[in-house]
């Protein structure tokens, strides 16, 4: 069975991001870019899969902008074995992005497509669901565990309310959380043995998708700082102050 | 050599990410006991780091001199313990196999060094040769298909664990100081091969040396490096040309991570109502440091490129050594300073980078001959 694995370039978890001064945007001029680490389980999950003799093929696909070869690169080196770039100048909304997927999932006839369940620059959340929707698949969003069966995927899925056992009929779309594995580092001849695998770039008219965004972001801006809290003498005065102040109680 | 920056920023960046996520956690707790946990080694060995060096034919990455360097700045942001623990196989430990070694002692000991199931030692220094290499007295008499070796080593980095040692040893006793050295591979556990108890250092707890003893030690002659006698010595100062730059590197990486500590500190330190980076006496410690770190950096970089390139770097390389060996005693200092109190207590890091930058200033040739070696190659450029 092939997989399809969507991996995001994003702006590095370690790196403070800022609203640019007049609004328009994040200001992520020269800062360190890396794979979106939802998506990073996502690949780690698909690598196992194929360790344990369950999948044939791994395909990494990003979208974007050319630099996010080094994502795929990165997933290449993790152990995937080809990848494909959809690569566009233009923002890639969620609803683009999946229709992306849709495409390229038609063409590459996978038996199961992992995401991560959001990515870390905008927390959208939707292209997993989206792409499911598109495709008339069963999906699994935000798992902790997956199963593969006959014909059959069970996922343990983190839900509000604690922990929901699915049973997936496949082909299928699965979300991943960060509980589902830790994904391994990569050995460095890995990195360059990645350099040798096939990566394809092709153009969004080429999948036939309209790619133009359908959301208009008005205003960015930093959330307010956060005042300096109180120490009250006892409970009584806190209870006070909850009902009579914050008026949350 | 990778060359393409796509591939290699991926390295560069993997390692790093590895520094700040596996091995800076554990640098308290190597500390505290002197040993580098078996899980962080496994991690180290299936990374790769062991092969950083070796030629990729022989199963390591190949790194050029400048890729080395660049792949130092990252590892060496975590406590020089480990560090040195893949510091003998990616550099004196297997280069004179490297760039001496027959193609037989290349395949029966490179893919194991690049895979790190064996660590090497070099044994060169000795009680009562240290700077004054040339004197070493360590005895190999031929016998037939044999060398019997007799001598003590002494610090010798990784001979606790070591696997294999290269070990400089006088072959003719009537040759002139250099002259009459060569190089041998001993592997551990040839009868007549001890080990002293292990040196109680004053920093990099979790870095082993330890005295080692030859005692009639018989090894086959097949075993003498480039199977020449006579030169060895001019082996092992090829081998420290490149342990050099690789030590200065070494520098540049420690010092950056003491600058970003005592940056970090200055920011969240607050003195008189406000954070002391704002202190304009504190922010001449943290330029000077960045100027100097700047400078050293370039320094090794530009003297790497030039060793790619097949120039002769002697002089360069002892430049790089003692600047930024140097340059990392004084940015310690400071950082300790910016520390105040707090940097004289062990439950900050720098109190212990501190003690363990120290020794960059002492081994691989100590400052004073640096500048020796220095002045020597002016003077001889001069006058020849």
């Amino acid at each position: 069975m092939k997989v399809l694995v969507a991996v995001k370039r994003v702006v590095d978890y370690n790196v403070n991001v800022r609203a640019k001064t007049d609004g328009t945007g994040a200001d992520i001029a020269n800062v360190k870019m890396s794979m979106n680490p939802f998506d990073e389980v996502a690949v780690e999950e698909a690598v196992r899969l194929k360790e344990a003799g369950k999948v044939s093929e791994i395909v990494a696909v990003s979208m974007g902008v050319s630099a996010c070869q080094d994502t795929i690169r990165t997933a290449l080196a993790m152990g995937a074995d080809r990848g494909i770039l959809v690569e566009s100048d233009t923002e890639l909304q969620s609803l683009a992005v999946a229709k992306l997927l849709k495409a390229l999932v038609d063409k590459e006839a996978p038996g199961l497509v992992l995401l991560g369940k959001q990515a870390i620059d905008d927390d959208s959340n939707q292209t997993a669901q989206m792409l499911a929707a598109l495709l008339g698949w069963a999906q699994g969003t935000f798992i902790s565990k997956l199963e593969l069966g006959d014909g059959k995927a069970t996922v343990i899925r983190e839900v509000d309310g604690g922990l929901e056992t699915d049973s997936l009929t496949m082909p299928t779309v699965i979300s991943v959380d960060l509980r589902l594995n830790e994904p391994r580092f990569v050995k460095l001849p890995n990195i360059m043995k990645a350099k040798k695998k096939p990566l394809e770039v092709i153009k969004p008219d080429a999948l036939g998708v309209d790619t133009s965004p359908r959301l208009v972001y008005s205003n960015y801006r930093e959330p307010p700082a956060r005042k300096a809290g109180i120490k009250v003498p006892d409970v009584a005065t806190l209870v006070d102050k909850l009902k009579n102040e914050a008026k949350v109680i | 050599m990778i060359k393409d920056p796509q591939t290699f920023g991926l390295l560069v960046d993997n390692v790093s990410r590895f520094v700040r996520e596996r091995l800076i956690p554990h640098e308290q707790t190597v500390a505290e006991t002197d040993e580098i946990p078996e899980t962080v080694r496994r991690e180290m060995r299936e990374l790769g780091l062991f092969g950083l060096t070796i030629p990729e034919e022989y199963g390591g990455l190949g790194l050029s001199m400048e890729e080395e360097v660049r792949v130092l700045f990252e590892l060496c942001q975590a406590s020089p313990a480990f560090r040195s623990l893949i510091g003998t196989n990616n550099g004196i430990g297997s280069q004179a196999l490297i760039i001496a070694g027959s193609e037989e002692q290349k395949q029966r000991y490179l893919p194991r060094l690049a895979s790190g199931e064996l660590l090497a030692s070099f044994a060169l220094t000795e009680p009562e040769a240290g700077s004054d290499a040339a004197s070493l007295r360590t005895s190999a008499t031929r016998e037939g298909n044999f060398y019997v070796l007799n001598g003590t080593k002494r610090f010798i980095t990784n001979a606790p664990e070591a696997g294999i040692f290269t070990v400089l040893a006088r072959t003719d006793p009537e040759a002139k100081r250099a002259a009459g050295i060569s190089a041998f591979i001993v592997e551990a556990g040839t009868p007549g091969l001890s080990l002293g108890r292990n040196d109680k250092k004053m920093g990099q707890h979790g870095a082993h040396t330890c005295d080692v003893i030859f005692d009639a030690c018989r090894i086959p002659a097949a075993n003498l490096i480039g199977g020449q006698e006579g030169t060895g010595f001019k082996t092992a100062m090829r081998v420290l040309d490149k342990g050099r730059l690789h030590i200065a590197a070494v520098c540049v990486g420690a010092a950056q991570r003491m600058l970003q500590d005592a940056l970090r500190y200055a920011l969240e330190r607050r003195q008189f109502d406000q954070p002391i980076a704002e202190f304009q006496l504190i922010q001449a410690l943290l330029a000077d440091s960045k100027t100097e770190l700047y400078a050293a950096r370039c320094m090794v970089q530009d003297a790497a490129q030039r060793r790619d390139r097949g120039e002769d770097i002697s002089l360069e390389a002892s430049c790089c050594k003692l600047f930024a060996s140097e340059m990392c005693g004084r940015v310690a200092d400071r950082a300790v300073q910016i520390h105040g109190g707090a940097g004289y207590i062990a439950a900050y890091a720098i109190e212990r980078f501190y003690r363990d930058v120290r020794l960059f200033r002492i081994y691989e040739g100590t400052s004073q001959i640096q500048q020796l070696l220095i002045a020597r190659h002016l003077i001889r450029r001069q006058t020849a």
